[in-house]
């Protein structure tokens, strides 16, 4: 339907959530519906507010969580559990104490609950559309996948909100990435945001909050979007978004935290006034056609640097980062990936550690086992969704495969937790980032699917995940 | 935060394009519960070999470098995690200003809520500064100007806000706190509740 003023998704959600206009002179100050906290980005900004004797404005916008610096060995209960190194162990125990202290509820060790910051939003039914979501991490962009405008920030901002409940912010410019076809068999959502990301760079979405729209955005699950929305930061956008639609709100119907009776009704009718009118207008508009995507794998150290997995990795003459990309990977020009020999699968993070996430790699792991000389873990994103795949005999899969099966949390995605890749082992990994270093100091990262990833930890190379699927 | 009107440093180049937070300050160092003493551990992976000892090859490691303050880097500088450790690192370390062509817009925020200046160049400039990466150039905040050896003089855009912040050392909470009755009212005539 045309209106008179059509406007995006994006600018919808702005304009509702705008307590004062931005000038030349001055930002906005935006409003902000949901705070997720986590134990690495939040001790200075608690430090400040004791500091200035401030309170926490809006406890019960505030939720905390314990996934970044916790580990994931498989434990019998949390009482008594190892935290890797001191340091780790004296942040767990600050945010424990900042949440207690300032009445923020936390989902601590024992909670069930607990998880991943970006899993357990989606999951508890906290993240809806229309709500402008923060968090200290870069990868909060995922809940835009409900039409939320989520984007991360550094403690200092984490303080501001604290404080008051808002943020300074630039009105970004937007940028629609419209979606045409559907994907193949054996290609997934991850595979579609590592192609978007080598399409337009790293830093192709700086400045720009992206909308992802397309007929096979239409047909993916909620899980599916959130992986979408999750590596929109990795183009360097300011945040995802995916307008809502019945998928989303089959999704959020029922849980825990999700508006109830009258205020489901009301919360509905808000909803569906948030996709993007016909005529709206973005700042930037790019296509990419599904049906022509294989699974892609990245060969480099940035998410850019993708191929599909049957693909030679490229060459480019008289680019010294490139260069130097490929040597710190040992990965050779000119030469298929699949070359490459894997000591390391890792599927989890907040990218691809949901339900259907494990269920894609235990179904080509099934009646399999991984290569000898494989170390694999399966993290699942939350304590919810461990206990989701035991009921489904998910864990009985991957132990048998020859994996281990872990409790949630970030683990060998950014190396910080105890689960490391060790230096100079190559890792095909379904996290977000390839970054120098990022699973462990010389770390070599590839990242994939969860499809590719069982696939490559069974044959021992980087491999197809096709040839598995019936 | 310090008011910042005028950096005078030598410049150290960095030209690697795409230099991520994880570079600048790796995440088995973010276990801390406090800001200080990151610079001990900037560009930790780069400038320490596996027996820990420095990487003579490593350009901060050079004695060209001493105390410089001004780091040119090449293009989206800053990219990945959120860490405002990152900041925190580059000015432990004694670091005021970093020059590209691109810098990630989490880390750019970060930085100018530190007294950390980025500065965003054409690439042509960015060229220039890095043939001349060594020498002493000036910046002055409040002109917008940076002042290359020789004279040569360069305009350089920031927004305003930031600007007015950095060369008065005004921390953005006192300004959000200023607006509470304006936060008070919008709580009040929303039409829904979060």
């Amino acid at each position: 339907m045309e209106t008179q003023n059509p406007k995006t998704l994006f600018e919808k959600v702005w304009a509702e959530h705008e307590v004062t206009r931005e000038t030349t002179a001055n930002p906005a100050i935006l409003y902000i519906d949901l705070h997720l906290i986590h134990e690495v980005t939040t001790p200075q900004a608690f430090t400040l507010l004791k500091k200035k004797n401030l309170d926490v404005r809006m406890p019960n916008l505030t939720i905390g969580t314990m996934d970044h610096s916790t580990p994931t060995v498989p434990i019998r209960s949390f009482k008594d559990i190892e935290i890797a190194g001191k340091s780790a162990a004296n942040q767990v125990r600050t945010m424990m104490q900042n949440c207690d202290d300032f009445g923020i509820e936390l989902f601590g060790f024992e909670s069930n609950n607990r998880g991943i910051v970006h899993v357990i939003g989606p999951e508890l039914g906290l993240t809806q559309p229309g709500k402008t979501i923060v968090c200290g991490d870069s990868h909060t962009s995922t809940h835009g996948a409900f039409g939320a405008l989520a984007f991360g920030i550094g403690t200092t901002e984490v303080g501001h909100v604290l404080a008051t409940q808002c943020l300074l912010q630039r009105k970004p410019k937007t940028l629609l990435i419209e979606v045409k076809g559907t994907l193949n068999k054996g290609v997934t959502s991850k595979d579609l945001i590592l192609a978007i990301i080598g399409q337009i760079g790293v830093a192709g979405g700086t400045g720009y909050v992206m909308e992802f729209k397309g007929e096979a955005i239409d047909s993916m699950d909620m899980e599916a979007r959130l992986t979408i929305c999750n590596m929109s930061i990795e183009a360097g956008a300011k945040s995802g978004m995916i307008a809502p639609d019945d998928t989303t709100y089959n999704y959020l119907y029922g849980r825990p935290r999700s508006p109830k009776n009258n205020a489901w009704e009301e919360a509905l009718l808000r909803w569906k006034s948030l996709p993007s009118d016909a005529g709206a207008i973005y700042d930037k508009y790019i296509s990419i056609d599904a049906s022509k995507l294989s699974p892609m794998v990245t060969f480099g150290t940035n998410p850019g640097m993708v191929i599909g997995v049957n693909e030679p990795v490229p060459d480019r003459k008289n680019d010294k980062s490139f260069d130097k990309a490929l040597e710190y990977m040992q990965i050779l020009p000119g030469k298929p990936i699949s070359n490459n020999e894997v000591d390391v699968v890792f599927i989890g993070s907040c990218t691809n550690s949901r339900i259907n996430d494990l269920q894609q790699a235990a179904n080509i792991l099934k009646g399999r086992k991984i290569s000898k000389n494989v170390k694999m873990l399966v993290v699942p994103g939350s304590q919810k969704i461990k206990k989701e795949a035991e009921k489904l005999g998910l864990d009985k899969i991957f132990i048998s495969a020859g994996a281990q099966w872990r409790e949630s949390g970030c683990s060998m995605c950014l190396g910080m937790n105890g689960d490391t890749v060790n230096s100079g082992k190559l890792s095909v990994s379904t996290s977000n980032r390839n970054f120098e270093g990022r699973q462990g100091k010389g770390a070599r990262t590839i990242l994939a699917s969860p499809l590719t990833a069982a696939a490559s930890a069974i044959e021992g190379r980087v491999a197809d995940p096709r040839n598995y699927l019936e | 935060m310090k008011p910042l009107k005028l950096i005078e440093s030598k410049t150290v180049a960095l030209p690697t394009a795409d230099i991520d937070t994880d570079q600048i300050i790796p995440a088995r160092f973010l276990t801390t519960t406090t800001r200080e003493g990151l610079g001990d551990n900037l560009f930790h992976d780069w400038r320490y070999m596996n027996d820990g000892r420095k990487n003579p090859k490593f350009l901060l490691n050079q004695e060209s470098s001493k105390n410089c303050e001004i780091l040119i880097a090449g293009d989206n500088f800053g990219c990945g995690s959120s860490r405002e450790h990152a900041p925190w690192a580059l000015m432990d370390y004694g670091f005021k200003a970093v020059i590209s062509t691109k810098i990630a817009d989490i880390f750019k925020s970060n930085s100018l809520k530190n007294g950390l200046l980025p500065i965003i160049v054409n690439e042509k400039i960015l060229d220039e500064l890095i043939n001349q990466s060594g020498e002493k150039i000036t910046i002055n905040v409040e002109k917008s100007e940076i002042t290359l050896s020789g004279n040569k003089k360069i305009n350089y855009e920031i927004d305003k806000f930031s600007k007015y912040c950095l060369v008065e050392g005004i921390d953005q909470l006192g300004y959000l706190q200023r607006h509470v009755s304006e936060i008070n009212k919008f709580e009040e005539i929303r039409t829904w509740t979060p």
